[in-house]
């Protein structure tokens, strides 16, 4: 670990300047796994777009974006603990819990939505707060922490919805799930949408301004935060970072808090993408595994210390857009659990070359 | 580190090493689980069903499945790995062995998990690829399999009379057949973890692989065999399963994943590895097992038994399974 953060350069002292190509390899090292990612959700969107007989239409992009949004949050929760080296297996469990007060509050006058989804929002991050806290005053292992409490909010979202069912607002549900123009037409923004300023960006989903608003007023700040660096610091080496005297236990609630916040997010969306709210457990299992895959596909390493939550959202992309192609080619839908497995396989098998250029056998250890 | 200075404190007959204490904590959980079990049945019905030998043994034979997958599963969590495989490889043994059937079906069973438990020991050991990951891919990758094999219908094939023998039977009308088959994993388990340097090998890379490695130990090897055992096992339960409700079904490993998690972990087996004691898992198991059935029993909706299920892990754990501050 500690050789990608330090060149060998940075070792010796600086008698000749550093040539000009060897900073920038290095960044692009640090950047690989981000990067893979990112390239290969380009190319499996564009071959998706390609062959799709409506390619290249705001409808199949907002229909794309609304797929891909409760995954991508799911899996940007899941970062923040692993990059710990912990795991938080209640994600999915807290998507669904939220997404059923979501059901219940997001409905009425405008005042009492608002509220309802503050309700929502608190409620995701009071959920993560407590994994935190279980985590960081119980001293229990993150996983199985949060083993045992998602079977809790998975009780919790069963007595608020022992059937599928409720109502959320329909004008919000529409508006967020369609393009900018349909959001400001349904709230009388900007002319009806049809403001000459807005044109050129009017086709753009809704769900993704928001997951590009997520990003950069919640992400992006608390990496810069000592907060976020000492999340950072955990990951690589725990002991280190104590004795750096990096705030530990308050890096770590706030992980697990961030964490619940972006999971309740996700079940806020699904909740007003469904208009429903569904206490179903093995969905809320399928999220939390695909989360962990969107993870690793994104470049982050389960050991902790690397990565972001803008891989891991490339990550669930890529995932989604697996299952698109499988679509268009009519791949029979018996055979797409096959094929997305071999995938993931293949795709988490190629960190597996790295091996071959390890020069000291016990660095493949931990 | 203070509780080492406790211990020492204590009467030496209330001495408990940081071992033991889980397997008596649980246990005696297990005693309260009973406990409250039939005060709520003397309550209800006036009579004590849950301290019959026939409820008890009939709950050892139901737990026996979780058992083996607990059995295999803590193997492989004591190398500090785990294996997310065992749902979809507990069904494909399952279904192959039903496939199959005739005198071969249970090899058939048992091979398909041990083949499986192989793949995901090289990717883990020789791909080093981490093992909650690799294991989640041969999840999806088996249930493709099974869904494209079945055409995703329960299929129509029955289990083999063997099959059926080995989890329904009861010799003398008593003692179960599934009990005594756990049993016999339960011991080649113990003499594995206990007498042989394959066992001491894995207490040791659960504790420092690098160490490990360089006491001499072939760490690749001993992961290999590990996720071999816990694929074998879990093959061993899709048999004995599909033996019990007479043929497989879709999803029928879905249930045994989590519970034996838990087992192993309330148990006082490490979650990173390197320490636990197979008794424990021992005991774990039948506090899962118990707990669900007492739960049955007073009609607890599944919203309440998730929600007891969680406050009893975190609970238990809280008592015994906390983990050291880091101090640098």
């Amino acid at each position: 670990m500690s050789d990608t953060v330090l060149p060998p350069a940075a070792a010796e002292p600086h008698e000749k300047t550093r040539r000009w190509g060897e900073g920038l390899s290095l960044r692009w090292l640090q950047h690989a796994g981000i990067l893979g990612a990112i390239a290969l959700f380009v190319v499996l969107y564009l071959f998706y777009q390609l062959n799709h007989p409506r390619g290249f239409t705001g409808q199949i992009l907002i229909q794309n974006a609304n797929e891909v949004f409760a995954l991508a949050l799911v899996s940007m929760a899941q970062t923040v603990p692993v990059l710990m080296a912990g795991l938080d297996l209640s994600v999915g469990a807290v998507m669904t819990l939220v997404g059923c007060i979501a059901s219940h509050l997001v409905a009425g006058s405008p005042g009492e939505i608002a509220l309802g989804i503050a309700a929502c929002i608190v409620a995701g991050a009071a959920c993560g707060f407590a994994n935190g806290c279980v985590v960081v005053y119980g001293r229990i292992q993150p996983i199985i922490a949060t083993l045992a409490t998602s079977a809790i909010y998975m009780g919790l979202a069963l007595i608020l919805r022992p059937t599928p069912g409720g109502k959320v607002h329909e004008d919000l549900s529409w508006a967020v799930t369609s393009d900018l123009r349909e959001f400001a037409a349904t709230f009388g923004l900007f002319d009806n949408g049809e403001a000459a300023w807005l044109q050129p960006f009017a086709w753009i989903p809704v769900p993704l301004v928001l997951l590009a608003m997520i990003i950069l007023l919640v992400w992006v700040p608390f990496t810069r935060s000592v907060t976020g660096r000492t999340v950072y610091a955990i990951g690589s080496s725990e002991g280190a970072a104590y004795m750096s005297g990096l705030p530990i236990n308050r890096a770590k609630l706030a992980a697990f808090t961030l964490a619940g916040l972006f999971a309740g997010l996700g079940g806020l969306f699904l909740a007003l993408q469904t208009s429903s709210g569904n206490a179903d457990i093995p969905q809320a299992g399928a999220y939390t595994l695909n989360s962990i895959a969107a993870v690793v596909i994104g470049g982050t390493s389960l050991l902790g210390g690397t990565g972001s939550a803008i891989g891991s959202m490339i990550g669930a992309m890529v995932l989604r857009t697996i299952s698109f192609n499988f679509r268009i080619f009519d791949v029979a839908p018996l055979l797409q659990p096959l094929f997305e497995g071999l995938v993931l396989l293949a795709a988490v098998s190629l960190g597996g070359l790295k091996l071959l250029r390890t020069k000291n056998k016990l660095e493949v250890f931990r | 580190m203070s509780r080492t200075a406790d211990t020492i404190m204590a009467p030496r007959i209330l001495r408990l090493g940081s071992d033991d204490k889980p397997v008596v904590f649980a246990a005696g959980f297990v005693l309260l689980i009973l406990l409250v079990g039939t005060g709520y049945t003397l309550y209800t019905q006036g009579s004590a069903p849950l301290l019959q030998p026939q409820y008890l043994l009939q709950q050892l034979q139901v737990g026996s499945f979780l058992g083996i997958v607990a059995a295999g599963l803590m193997v492989v969590i004591l190398l500090g790995h785990i294996d997310l495989s065992v749902p979809w490889t507990l069904t494909a043994a399952a279904m192959m062995a039903t496939a199959v059937g005739g005198p071969w079906a249970i090899p058939a069973g048992i091979g398909l998990g041990l083949l499986v438990g192989i793949v995901n020991g090289l990717g883990v050991a020789y791909l080093r690829v981490p093992s909650m990951i690799f294991t989640l891919g041969m999840n999806a990758v088996m249930r493709g399999l099974m869904v494209a094999h079945t055409g995703g219908f329960a299929p129509q094939t029955a289990a083999t009379d063997l099959m059926q023998y080995l989890a329904v039977a009861r010799i003398g009308g008593m003692i179960p057949v599934a009990l005594l088959v756990w049993l016999a994993v339960s011991v080649a388990v113990v003499a594995i973890l206990t007498r042989t340097t394959l066992g001491r090998g894995i207490y040791a890379i659960g504790n420092r692989e690098r160490a490990a490695y360089l006491s001499g130990i072939d760490t690749n090897r001993v992961i290999l065999i590990a996720f071999a055992l816990s694929g074998a096992a879990a093959g061993l339960a899709g048999v004995l399963l599909a033996g019990y409700s007479t043929k497989a079904y879709q999803g029928m490993g879905d249930a045994y994943l989590l519970p034996a998690i838990a087992a192993v972990v309330i148990g006082g087996t490490n979650i990173l590895g390197g320490r636990g004691r197979y008794i424990g898992t021992l005991v774990g198991v039948i506090l899962i097992v118990l707990l669900n059935s007492v739960l049955s029993i007073m009609q607890m909706p599944e919203a309440g038994r998730q929600i007891i299920y969680g406050c009893v892990i975190i609970s238990m754990l809280l008592v015994y399974g906390r983990g050291g501050r880091v101090t640098g």
